[in-house]
């Protein structure tokens, strides 16, 4: 009782949140939603006794790839009347199509049948007696190792593509050393003076003796790097 | 009569209010070492800068965080003209109430915990990675720059600091065969994972401090930058829910650092016989114990270091902790399994 009770609390949420983040006005409330959807379908997957994919739920989508999400979102400037203005002439359309998805989903699942044998026949039955956690790493690194590694592969992939697409060096950033920071004495860095009174910067030379920084292969409009020195 | 008593417990509403007796005994002392941990902070950092601290509320300055907290209660909150006040009021909340709620699985003796799951490590990582939403949310909210700056900088620290932090606890996970907070802590009684596995405990101390906003990795708040960061525009309780989910943070990462490397609630020395006269002391006052030690070190750093700068908190995450921890990942399992010891699941 108190299960189905949870299940259609959870459920609802999860439904209702789903809506929100298609009609919210505001994308970062949006997204707030979907966050919220994410964390009830993962209170769903603990009702169903799958307590490790609940938490790398929340681990993985909520707690990474939401937040980078919401980053984005924030970062945007989206005129959402602009996106809604022709909402009443694609309306019909839209429908429309949404209509004949619904139909063709119907007549599958209408036409669909499930052999009576096939709970017997799943691929790997939970033995009784052990977590989800074990038997879930038992199967995916024995039976599954191959399509494991492979997807994690094509991922890694994918990463190294989007920072090759991305990264690219101007040569105009000056970046910091830390072995040539911490290797750096008071006898190449300071200069004791006299200073003449009422004398100005400008009469003295320069206070700091030159520090052999790497130079910033400087673009043509970028003047500052090269004053920096004086100050 | 005691016979009725436990068949109710049994029902359904029975354990309900069992659970929310366990949790208020657990809530209830939580918030006063919330309280203390403020005085002691501000006592520990005073006499390293050799001044006094509190001293004037109460014996000692005792009464110090009531004072402070009857305050806050009773100014006003300030709502922004141009904040969203729903989620602007919802992010202290959402920050202070992931605080208490991680707290559900923390066992501080052999089995006293509200919630003994299976998925304990995991769980705690899934709520801690939560936490950074109370920040982007506040620094969002707020429609206010610096605000948002601190937001950024936060979530981009937590986000990058997770990521070490979830090798080093799976190299404890591989020494101790599971992901029950229990049984990491029962797998220690030979040996503290603090001990074989020194370099990650250091690690992870570390990453708890950015996972925080602790000083030296305090820039999200930065006053000397971006005045107090994502809290500027906070006022009265609303601020105080961030402060005080800032301290409980602090102390769920010290009992974190404590069940993961340095035994939980087991007596040092198990064995010999110092361990014997130590096993005297119950379980929960070590389990304080170790967690007031971890505690210290984090008032400790405050006081020594300066704060980092952005580029180089973000070098220390990506270049450097990661690397490390997942070599040292690869090593301990190597090793482990080259010398037969890894620990078989139940």
């Amino acid at each position: 009782m108190i299960a189905a009770l949870a299940f259609y609390f959870f459920a609802f949420i999860l439904l209702a949140s789903a809506v929100k983040v298609v009609s919210a006005r505001n994308p970062v409330h949006s997204v707030l939603y979907l966050i919220l959807a994410f964390f009830n379908a993962s209170a769903l997957f603990v009702l169903a006794g799958a307590e490790f994919l609940a938490m790398i739920l929340v681990i993985v989508y909520v707690g990474a790839v939401a937040v980078l999400f919401l980053f984005v979102v924030m970062m945007l400037d989206i005129n959402f009347a602009q996106l809604r203005e022709g909402v009443q002439r694609y309306l019909p359309f839209g429908l429309a199509i949404g209509l004949v998805l619904l139909v063709e989903l119907g007549i599958v699942l209408l036409g669909w049948q499930i052999a009576p044998e096939t709970a017997a026949m799943r691929f790997a039955p939970i033995a009784e007696g052990t977590q989800n956690t074990a038997q879930l790493g038992k199967l995916i690194y024995t039976d599954y190792i191959l399509i494991f590694q492979v997807s994690g592969l094509i991922l890694l992939v994918a990463m190294i593509g989007a920072i090759v697409l991305t990264l690219r060096d101007r040569g105009i950033s000056r970046r910091q050393d830390i072995g040539r920071q911490i290797a750096r004495t008071s006898a190449n860095t300071l200069v004791m003076m006299d200073v003449r009174n009422g004398a100005g910067i400008d009469e003295l030379g320069i206070l700091r003796p030159p520090v052999d920084e790497p130079e910033p292969v400087a673009e043509a409009h970028d003047t500052h790097s090269h004053t920096g020195g004086h100050h | 009569m005691i016979d009725m008593l436990l068949a109710f417990l049994q029902t359904p509403l029975g354990i309900l209010i069992l659970t929310v007796v366990k949790a208020l005994a657990l809530l209830v002392p939580l918030l006063i070492f919330v309280a203390y941990l403020t005085y002691a902070e501000r006592k520990v950092l005073g006499s390293m800068q050799l001044r006094r601290g509190p001293n004037v509320v109460g014996p000692f300055g005792l009464f110090q965080p009531f004072a402070d907290a009857i305050k806050m209660m009773f100014k006003e909150t300030v709502i922004p003209s141009g904040a969203s006040p729903l989620l602007f009021l919802m992010a202290p909340m959402l920050t202070f109430a992931l605080a208490m709620l991680a707290w559900a699985v923390i066992p501080v003796n052999d089995g006293w915990a509200i919630a003994n799951i299976n998925v304990g490590v995991l769980y705690l990582f899934a709520i801690s990675s939560l936490g950074v939403y109370g920040i982007i949310i506040a620094g969002w909210a707020s429609n206010s720059k610096y605000a948002f700056l601190g937001a950024m900088r936060s979530a981009a620290q937590m986000v990058s600091y997770e990521v070490s932090m979830g090798f080093i606890m799976v190299t404890v996970l591989v020494c101790a065969g599971s992901l029950n907070l229990n049984a990491i802590v029962n797998a220690q009684k030979t040996i503290w994972f603090a001990i074989p596995l020194f370099p990650m405990f250091i690690m992870f101390f570390i990453s708890t401090l950015a996972e925080t906003n602790r000083s030296p990795f305090d820039i999200p708040e930065g006053e000397s930058e971006i005045v107090a960061g994502f809290f500027v525009e906070y006022s009265s309780m609303s601020f105080a829910l961030f402060f005080l989910g800032e301290y409980a943070n602090m102390i769920l990462m010290s009992s974190m650092t404590t069940i993961l490397f340095l035994g939980g609630w087991l007596a040092p020395f198990q064995g010999t016989m110092a361990g014997e006269i130590f096993t005297l002391i119950p379980g929960p006052i070590w389990f304080i114990l170790k967690v007031c030690f971890v505690l210290f070190f984090f008032l400790w750093t405050r006081a020594t270091f300066p704060r980092y700068r952005y580029d180089q908190l973000m070098r220390l995450g990506w270049k450097v902790f990661l690397p490390l921890s997942l070599f040292y990942l690869v090593l301990v399992a190597g090793v482990m399994l080259a010398m037969g010891w890894l620990p078989h699941a139940a």
